[in-house]
């Protein structure tokens, strides 16, 4: 087996080989041109005058008609004893129905910009062979969620939002840019140097609440092929989550095929890299047994 | 009962070990974000807030920095705090100096409000307290050197409201007036085109927060004038008319002619004329 695994440098040559460059890197393309798209989307207003839709991630109004409100940011306004206006309490609603169907953590792969920036980061990470000098705990965005959670209650304002890189950096790419470039900066030299997947995987509270939101939501990635598996161990090096895909890829009929944990992004990698095929989108009731039905 | 096996033992003791890592960290996070948003959620006193806002606080709770008041603003006004900004991450100000606000009578910026964070209720933007304006160096402010300037008063929107001219004496010269600009609390919406029209290099009149511009007399203090006026009439017994010690059938009218000598009696030690007075010398 040891022969068979890719050193995490060469990860997804198989794949490229197998089923060309551009199948192997087709949803991580589907995943940044939808980022680049919302983004443009919220610039189209102020650079071309064309306002489809206004404001930014945390609250939008498109086309004048339809209001959206981050159900994260929504959240922490309530907590601080705030009753908000029916406007922002649907508007929330509507996003948060949205991430119980297609994947709490959709949020972070497919529209969040600092995906971006963390995903080139620990390209670097692979290319450069790093090993991280400092590790922390995966469970460690949850005390950062739970501390947000408190001290907004007690304190009685939304403390997070005043720091919180998420929303900074696309408010300010849509608005006017002030320093978030620096905190940007510093995550980026974080993931790559210091410490993989730090800022997604270890300390934003956006993508643990998205998280806990993904533990329910109704479209997931599974191994339904999980028999082709030829234990090349690619996805775990492009898996920004690893772990969530080892109860999937163990042996035996009886387990489920469907990554239910809630940290999957849905981003769509590992589905890309698989030369064989493994992965797949599909429903959280996807069962095994149907797909062996549908081969024989 | 069953005893517990090793197994169960381990596990146990990883979860209490996990619990407990969070519940550390979060302490530790908490006492971070909770210092941190002590300094970071007090607002510049230069820095005002949109009109709907009632009090810093709960708009800060209401508040989800989306930047659609902004983007309604037709005067480009209002600003998203930036990293780097003094004032709370992500919300809407305005700088009177730089662009004051124009106090649009749709008031767009409140209208765009998903959150209520500004005041929906808020029908009137004569109604809106952004701040209040302060004369606040007399020592610069032309008018009050006997200059005539008066922009402040007329670029008010609620001129002779929130402004007003009051004429008073001219020290310096002895002859002249002094047209000096008052501003009235209970009028002013705090727009801060006054603070951005003054003439001087550094306004002389300036849009504060109300917490900074306005005192508040201690609540055990009665004026006695409002008092009286409230009861209908004098709660101490009525003031008699003052008495002057003057000679017979003489008068003192006090802020009009003065001394009023009695009816065909001239022998006043002063004559009509001053310069007769001294013309005469010292007789």
């Amino acid at each position: 087996m040891a022969s068979s695994v890719t050193s995490s440098k060469k990860a997804g040559l198989m794949a490229v080989k197998n089923k060309g460059w551009i199948k192997a890197h087709k949803w991580l393309l589907l995943r940044r041109l939808n980022q680049i798209f919302i983004l443009s989307l919220f610039l189209m207003g102020p650079v071309f005058g064309i306002w489809l839709v206004k404001g930014n991630m945390s609250s939008s109004l498109i086309l004048d008609t339809l209001s959206l409100t981050d159900p994260f940011v929504f959240i922490q306004s309530l907590l601080t004893g705030n009753v908000a206006e029916a406007t922002a309490l649907v508007g929330a609603l509507i996003v948060f129905g949205f991430y119980a169907l297609v994947g709490g953590r959709v949020y972070c792969s497919w529209v969040c910009p600092i995906n971006i920036i963390t995903d080139i980061a620990d390209w670097f990470y692979r290319k450069l062979n790093s090993k991280s000098p400092v590790s922390l705990s995966k469970n460690n965005r949850y005390a950062l969620l739970l501390a947000i959670f408190v001290v907004t209650v007690v304190s009685g304002s939304m403390v997070w939002e005043l720091v919180n890189p998420v929303t900074m950096l696309q408010r300010e790419l849509v608005f006017t840019m002030g320093f978030s470039w620096l905190v940007i900066l510093a995550i980026f030299i974080v993931d790559a140097f210091i410490s993989r997947r730090a800022w997604c995987g270890r300390f934003c509270p956006m993508g643990a609440f998205y998280g806990l939101l993904g533990r329910v939501s109704l479209i997931r990635v599974n191994a339904l092929n999980k028999s082709a598996c030829n234990d090349c161990m690619d996805c775990y090096v492009v898996c920004p989550e690893p772990q969530v895909i080892k109860p999937v890829l163990k042996k035996g009929d009886d387990l489920n095929p469907v990554i239910l944990a809630g940290n999957c992004t849905n981003c769509g990698r590992c589905i890309d890299i698989c030369s064989e095929d493994v992965f797949s989108l599909g429903m959280r009731s996807a069962k095994f047994i149907d797909v062996k039905n549908n081969n024989d | 009962m069953n005893t517990p096996t090793d197994k169960t033992l381990q596990s146990r003791r990883r979860f209490l070990e996990n619990i407990s890592r969070v519940a550390g960290g979060a302490t530790l996070y908490g006492i971070g974000l909770g210092l941190y948003s002590q300094q970071a959620t007090s607002l510049p006193s230069q820095s005002l807030r949109p009109p709907g806002v009632v009090n810093e606080s709960d708009f800060l709770s209401a508040c989800v920095r989306c930047g659609l008041c902004v983007r309604d603003c037709p005067y480009d006004t209002l600003k998203l705090s930036r990293l780097g900004d003094a004032v709370a991450l992500g919300t809407p100000y305005f700088d009177a100096r730089k662009i004051p606000c124009e106090m649009c009578e749709d008031i767009p910026c409140v209208k765009a409000c998903p959150t209520g964070a500004l005041d929906p209720a808020m029908q009137n933007i004569d109604d809106a307290r952004m701040g209040l304006a302060v004369l606040i160096d007399q020592e610069s402010c032309i008018a009050f050197q006997g200059l005539r300037c008066e922009v402040c008063f007329n670029v008010c929107p609620l001129a002779n409201k929130a402004i007003s001219l009051n004429r008073t004496h001219n020290q310096r010269t002895g002859k002249h007036a002094l047209i000096v600009p008052v501003i009235h609390s209970d009028a002013c919406t705090g727009c801060g085109k006054c603070e951005h029209a003054c003439i001087l290099e550094e306004a002389a009149i300036k849009v504060l927060p109300a917490r900074l511009a306005k005192g508040e007399l201690g609540h055990h203090y009665r004026l006695g004038w409002k008092e009286k006026k409230k009861a209908g009439e004098s709660l101490v017994t009525p003031d008699l008319p003052h008495k002057y010690n003057l000679p017979e059938g003489a008068d003192y009218d006090y802020e009009g002619e003065g001394l009023i000598p009695a009816p065909g009696n001239n022998d006043s030690p002063f004559n009509k004329s001053a310069i007769d007075r001294l013309n005469e010398g010292l007789k």
